[in-house]
C-alpha cells in the first residue's frame, strides 16, 4: 500500500516522475508547469533519481532533445503548457512518426494572444492530429496516476507512440488535494525496464530514423501509424485493469461516468467534469435524471464506446474549453455528434464553449446546461447548437 | 454537497493566505480528512487584493470551482472591507472572521450585515509581537479553528512543524506555534 499525502498536481507530477526515474527528461519552464520541472530538478540534484536532466534553450529543443534520447533507446520524459506545447508542434509531429514513446505532461493553458496564463484545452486540443495518445486527467490523484500508466501504453511494442497526460493548470497544477502515492518499487515494477527494439546506438542491429520518404512510402508509414493508435485502446484498457490490481483505481476509455438511467447528459473533460460530478449527485439525491460522461482518452476518440454510453439518452450538452474558430463547435462536441450520427434513435446534442482563459465555472452555470437540456428534451429542438457559459454578452 | 466545508480567504499578496489555506488543507488531510487547498492566481503582485480558498470533507471532493458559497470567510487585512465584497454568497449561518482590533459589533456595522456570525481578532499586533513583523495568516488560522471548531489545535501545530520544518528556524516555527495559540483564545464573539 501507498501513502496519502497532501500534493497539488504539478507536485503530484513530478513525484510520478520521481519514481518512473526516466533516463532522459528535457523540459523548459513554463507557468502553469514550473514546480513540475523545478520539483523533479531538485530530485536529479539531490541525486534521487538517475535522470540525465538537459537544460534546453527552448520547447522546441526539448521535444527534439526527446525525441534524440528515446531514438537511442532511452526511456524520455518532459513537460510544458500553453505556447511551449505550441513551439514544440512540429517536433510532436517527429515524436509520433518515429514510433517514439515520449511520455508528456501537459498542463492545460490558454495560448496566447492576448496573453493569458490560466486554464482552458486550446494547447492539447491545437495538438490533437499530432499522432499522440492523449489522456485528460481531472484531479491530482488522475493526474498522478495517468502518467505511471502513460509509460506503460507509450512502450507497448503494438503501440510504440507518444503519450501526452493533460490536467487543468492551477485548478489542479496549483490545487492541493489527498492523493495516494504509490510505494516506489511498485511503479518500477509496474513500468518495468525498457527495451528499445530499434535503438539507433545499437549497432548490431543498424536502423534508420527520419530519412526521406517521399510518395513512395510516406503514405504507406502513415498508415501504419494509423493503425498503431487505432490498436491502442485494447492496450489502454489492459493497462487500465492491470493499475487496478495495482491501485485499486480503474481506469477506462472514458472516465468514471453517472450514467445509469440518465436522460439528460454532459460530456466534460478535466477539472470540470468533477464540478459536474458534484452537480449530477446533487440533482440526482432529488430523483432528476441527470448524468455525466468524463472524457479521458480523446486520442484515440473512443467514439463506438460513448455512442453506446448514451444510448437511451434523451439530450447531450458537450462542454468544450476551447474553440475551434470557424468549426461547428468545439473539438469533443464535433466528435460526440460525429459518434452519434450513424444511431438509430441518436439524442439532441447540444455545445457550449465555457471557461476560456481560466474563466471559472461553477455549480450555478452546470445546472442552467441541465435546465436546458430539460428544454431540448421537451421540445426536441436545438435552438443554438453552439452556447457560451460564463460569458458577458 | 452540504457535507463539504467551504473557506475562502481574502488577503493582500504577500500576507499568507495561500500559505494558510494550504495549511489547514493539510492539516486537515492529518486527521484523515479529504481536501483541496488553492489561491485564485491573478497578477500577483505584493499588497494587491487577491483570494485562496479551503475545501474539507468527510467524503471525496469533485467540486473544482472557487468557492462562492462559503461556510467560512477568513479576512486578512481589514482595509479590504470596503474595496473587495467580501461576504459575497456566506450563508444565513455563515461565520466571517476579520483581523482586526476592533469589536464584531463594529466589524458587523462595517460591513452592513444581517446575517451570519462575526468574530475578530487582532492577529496584526499578535504577529509583531511574537514574530516581529505582521504576518498575520498563522494567527488568523488559529482563530480560525476556534470559531469554526474544524480542527484541534495539536493537530495545526504538528502540521506546521512538518510544513515548515525543512525551511525554516525552530524559533520561529516555535513563534508561529505560540501566535496560533495565541488567537485562538483571543478571537472575540459578538
Amino acid at each position: 500500500m501507498g501513502r496519502i499525502v497532501g500534493l497539488t498536481g504539478d507536485e503530484a507530477t513530478a513525484e510520478a516522475m520521481r519514481q518512473i526515474n526516466p533516463d532522459v527528461v528535457a523540459a523548459y519552464p513554463i507557468t502553469p508547469q514550473t514546480e513540475t520541472v523545478q520539483r523533479f530538478s531538485e530530485f536529479v540534484a539531490e541525486g534521487i533519481v538517475a535522470t540525465e536532466m538537459v537544460r534546453v534553450e527552448s520547447e522546441h529543443s526539448a521535444m527534439s532533445a526527446c525525441v534524440g534520447a528515446a531514438a537511442a533507446g532511452a526511456r524520455a520524459m518532459t513537460a510544458t503548457s500553453a505556447n511551449g506545447l505550441a513551439l514544440m508542434w512540429e517536433i510532436c509531429y517527429i515524436a509520433a512518426s518515429y514510433r517514439l514513446p515520449v511520455i508528456m505532461a501537459v498542463v492545460n493553458r490558454a495560448l496566447s494572444g492576448p496573453i493569458n496564463i490560466h486554464c482552458d484545452h486550446s494547447d492539447s486540443m491545437g495538438t490533437r492530429d499530432a499522432g499522440w495518445i492523449q489522456i485528460y486527467s481531472e484531479n491530482c490523484q488522475e493526474a498522478y496516476d495517468n502518467l505511471i500508466q502513460a509509460v506503460r501504453i507509450a512502450e507497448e511494442e503494438k503501440v510504440r507512440l507518444p503519450v501526452m497526460v493533460t490536467f487543468d493548470g492551477f485548478i489542479i497544477s496549483h490545487a492541493m488535494e489527498r492523493v495516494e502515492i504509490l510505494e516506489d518499487d511498485e511503479v518500477s515494477q509496474f513500468i518495468g525496464k525498457y527495451k528499445n527494439a530499434y535503438s539507433l546506438l545499437d549497432v548490431d542491429s543498424p536502423v534508420t530514423y527520419g530519412p526521406l520518404d517521399l510518395y513512395d512510402y510516406y503514405f504507406e508509414h502513415k498508415r501504419q501509424q494509423i493503425e498503431a493508435i487505432e490498436i491502442s485502446p485494447e492496450v489502454i484498457q489492459k493497462i487500465g485493469r492491470e493499475f487496478k490490481d495495482l491501485s485499486g483505481r480503474y481506469y477506462d476509455l472514458m472516465g468514471s461516468c453517472h450514467l445509469e438511467g440518465a436522460e439528460l447528459v454532459i460530456v466534460a473533460a478535466g477539472s470540470t467534469a468533477g464540478t459536474v460530478e458534484s452537480v449530477v449527485d446533487e440533482l440526482r439525491e432529488k430523483g432528476e435524471k441527470v448524468g455525466l460522461l468524463k472524457i479521458r482518452i480523446f486520442r484515440p476518440f473512443p467514439a463506438k464506446q460513448i455512442a453506446e454510453a448514451l444510448r437511451g439518452v434523451r439530450a447531450v450538452a458537450v462542454l468544450d474549453r476551447s474553440v475551434s474558430f470557424g468549426a461547428q463547435g468545439g473539438p469533443i462536441f464535433l466528435e460526440i455528434r460525429s459518434a452519434l450520427f450513424d444511431e438509430i434513435k441518436p439524442p439532441a446534442v447540444v455545445n457550449y464553449i465555457y471557461g476560456l482563459g481560466g474563466r471559472d465555472i461553477g455549480v450555478d452555470e452546470i445546472e442552467r446546461v441541465y435546465k436546458n437540456l430539460e428544454r431540448i428534451a421537451h421540445t426536441k429542438k436545438v435552438d443554438e447548437l453552439v452556447g457560451y457559459l460564463g460569458l458577458r454578452e | 454537497m452540504s457535507k463539504i466545508t467551504e473557506i475562502r480567504w481574502h488577503g493582500r499578496g504577500g500576507q499568507g493566505a495561500k500559505t494558510a489555506s494550504l495549511l489547514l488543507a493539510e492539516s486537515a488531510l492529518e486527521e484523515g480528512k479529504y481536501i483541496q487547498g488553492f489561491p485564485e492566481y491573478g497578477p500577483e503582485r505584493m499588497g494587491a487584493p487577491m483570494q485562496s480558498f479551503t475545501r474539507i470533507s468527510e467524503v471525496p471532493i469533485s467540486l473544482h470551482s472557487h468557492v462562492r458559497t462559503p461556510d467560512a470567510v477568513v479576512v486578512l487585512d481589514s482595509t479590504l472591507l470596503g474595496t473587495v465584497d467580501v461576504t459575497f454568497g456566506l450563508g444565513e449561518k455563515g461565520v466571517i472572521l476579520v483581523n482586526s482590533p476592533e469589536t464584531p459589533q463594529t466589524i458587523r456595522r462595517k460591513l452592513g450585515l444581517n446575517k451570519g456570525k462575526v468574530f475578530t481578532v487582532d492577529a496584526t499586533s499578535i504577529s509583531i509581537e511574537i514574530l516581529g513583523k505582521n504576518l498575520p495568516n498563522t494567527p488568523m488560522l488559529g482563530a480560525l479553528i476556534k470559531v469554526t471548531s474544524l480542527l484541534s489545535l495539536d493537530t495545526v501545530a504538528s502540521s506546521i512543524k512538518h510544513k515548515f520544518g525543512k525551511k525554516f528556524s525552530s524559533r520561529i516555527i516555535e513563534g508561529n506555534i505560540e501566535a496560533i495559540k495565541k488567537a485562538y483564545e483571543e478571537v472575540k464573539e459578538e
